[in-house]
């Protein structure tokens, strides 16, 4: 029972429970997406009856139900908007300043969230050109993908 | 066929809102709320028939079915009662929950009630709680988190309306001096738009100033049917009409089309909708409400309305929905001051998310409360100051959000 044991005030008495946990993460029928990513290639999906092309990854269209098609997205596109975050969760506190971006791509009619490395500085705008990169070491999540300025 | 009771809200109770409230947990909050609730009107729980429990998240309480175990605390066991999440949303869905309990005829009375006790959790790990409310494969590990979220949107609101970031500060400045006569808000501050925008940027154009709190704190509505509603009060507030609606929990997943017009709207041209800088959901939950309420012009009908200010882009992003203005005349709905306390349309009069606070589970009813008062013309008596009283207040709007807009709750009230 250590766990319940620090105590930090008196009055009312207050103690600290270290609550942790190791969450199994399944990306289940998303899997395919992230394993891709190792092989340079973002997928997307398709709907064939509604011909919907999504730019995020899902097994079925949310317009029709039907299962869709897995399509490989193109590695180059524009920001559809832009955020630099300087204060983070608590887990991605070191990170930052980090920036978020979302992706639009030619012929696909919705967006791709992905993080923006920018490290000459440029000035982040809506509509500017950007290119996908993917991590040389594979760490199976979606940071297995960023976007540098075109 | 839609046909339901007539519902009223007949009493209502909140604690204040605060940072850290150590000395009362959970359940002594949502008895202290019910109380206050219960002894305005001079009625006894035995005539409870039955209630709705609201709260966001176990991670924060440290504590499951947490609902239960306020239902039996505050004397409700035995009598029927379920528990409502829905992110930001809790308490406005619970609220309607409730609505519906009665206009169903399942009870004649109903209690509401909703809480959080967020400062179990340093506020940035309770960032990282609020942001597994966002897709665990594709967003949260991006370092997303709701400012972020919300921050991308109002990137877009700007580029396609010309929204300032000085528009967004008037929110704030707003609600925290609205906040210095509400004795229950958290964060009453006399500010200025300087104060705002020079506040430490959390995530552009977001800044601290314009970022709700986090709160330890409880609400109660009871509500009634038209039988009973009399017998406790002189002064029920009908419960005009309900409306909610849904939209995807990825803003990537957001689509684009036409604008959905409210009644006696005209048509947009050119503007891709909603895309990321609207919320359809509100958009679609405002049209039911007015719809079910025979409003035509909500811009001329509505009175007062406690929007969802989780951050200032997002009442500016509201207006917008509710129809309050055009889309695109957000930015100038605030410079105009017709939100202030004596503008055409106050919003957020008590304070609203940014200084009233935000306990999650508590808010939506929170909002309920507060609209309640108005609706009374009671301001004064739950204040003991005038200062925030709306001047017309016949009818008012109280809506939420969960996510960005994955629910969506507009409710109008009435007063009698």
């Amino acid at each position: 029972m250590e766990k319940y044991s620090k105590v930090m005030k008196t009055d009312p008495l207050v103690i600290e429970w270290d609550y942790n946990l190791n969450y199994i993460h399944s990306y289940a029928q998303d899997s395919k997406f992230f394993v891709y990513l190792g092989r340079g290639i973002i997928l997307g999906s398709e709907c064939k009856k509604c011909n919907y092309r999504y730019g995020t990854y899902r097994k079925y269209c949310m317009f029709c139900g039907s299962e869709t098609y897995d399509i490989e997205l193109p590695l180059e596109g524009k920001i559809h908007s832009f955020t630099t975050c300087y204060y983070a969760g608590e887990d991605f506190i070191n990170e930052v300043p980090y920036t978020l971006i979302l992706v639009e791509f030619k012929n696909i009619n919705s967006l791709f969230m992905s993080r923006l490395v920018n490290k000459e500085n440029k000035r982040v705008e809506i509509g500017m050109e950007v290119k996908a990169k993917f991590k040389k070491l594979q760490k199976f999540n979606v940071n297995d993908v960023y976007f540098l300025p075109a | 066929m839609y046909r339901p009771r007539n519902v009223y809200m007949i009493s209502g109770g909140l604690t204040k809102f605060k940072k850290y409230n150590y000395e009362s947990d959970f359940r002594l909050n949502v008895k202290k709320s019910m109380d206050y609730a219960l002894n305005d009107i001079k009625m006894d729980i035995k005539h409870i028939d039955g209630s709705v429990s609201a709260y966001f998240s176990d991670h924060f309480q440290g504590q499951l079915i947490a609902g239960a175990m306020s239902n039996d605390y505050i004397g409700l066991s035995g009598k029927p009662s379920k528990r409502i999440e829905g992110g930001g949303a809790t308490g406005g869905l619970a609220f309607q929950t409730g609505y519906e309990e009665i206009a169903s005829g399942n009870m004649d009375t109903c209690l509401v009630y909703g809480f959080e006790n967020m400062s179990h959790l340093n506020t940035w790990k309770g960032n990282d709680v609020i942001a597994l409310g966002s897709d665990a494969n594709f967003d949260y590990p991006l370092g997303g988190f709701y400012t972020a979220y919300y921050a991308l949107m109002a990137t877009r609101h700007m580029y396609e309306f010309g929204t300032t970031e000085e528009q967004m500060a008037m929110v704030s400045v707003k609600n925290h001096n609205n906040a210095l006569y509400n004795p229950f808000a958290q964060a009453p501050m006399a500010i200025n738009i300087d104060d705002v925008l020079k506040s430490p940027v959390v995530s552009t154009p977001l800044k601290m100033l314009d970022i709700c709190l986090m709160s330890d704190g409880a609400a109660s509505a009871i509500l009634a049917s038209e039988d009973v509603a009399k017998s406790f009060t002189d002064k029920p507030v009908l419960i005009k009409a309900i409306g909610s609606s849904s939209d995807t929990m990825r803003l990537a997943d957001r689509t684009f089309g036409d604008v959905t017009l409210l009644p006696g709207e005209k048509e947009y041209k050119n503007l891709r909708y909603p895309g990321i800088h609207s919320f359809k959901a509100g958009r679609l939950a405002a049209k039911m409400a007015y719809e079910r309420a025979g409003i035509k012009n909500p811009e001329k009908e509505i009175d007062l309305a406690e929007l969802y200010d989780a951050y200032t882009s997002a009442e500016i992003q509201a207006y917008e929905d509710m129809g309050f203005c055009r889309y695109g005349n957000g930015g100038e709905f605030i410079e105009n001051h017709r939100s202030d306390i004596n503008g055409d349309i106050p919003v957020n009069m008590e304070g609203g998310l940014q200084a009233s606070g935000h306990a999650i589970g508590a808010t939506g009813i929170m909002q309920a409360v507060y609209a309640f008062w108005q609706l009374q013309g009671n301001i004064s008596r739950h204040f003991g100051n005038n200062k925030l009283q709306a001047k017309n207040h016949n009818t008012g709007l109280i809506h939420s959000h969960a996510g960005t807009g994955a629910y969506e709750t507009v409710t109008v009230m009435e007063a009698l």
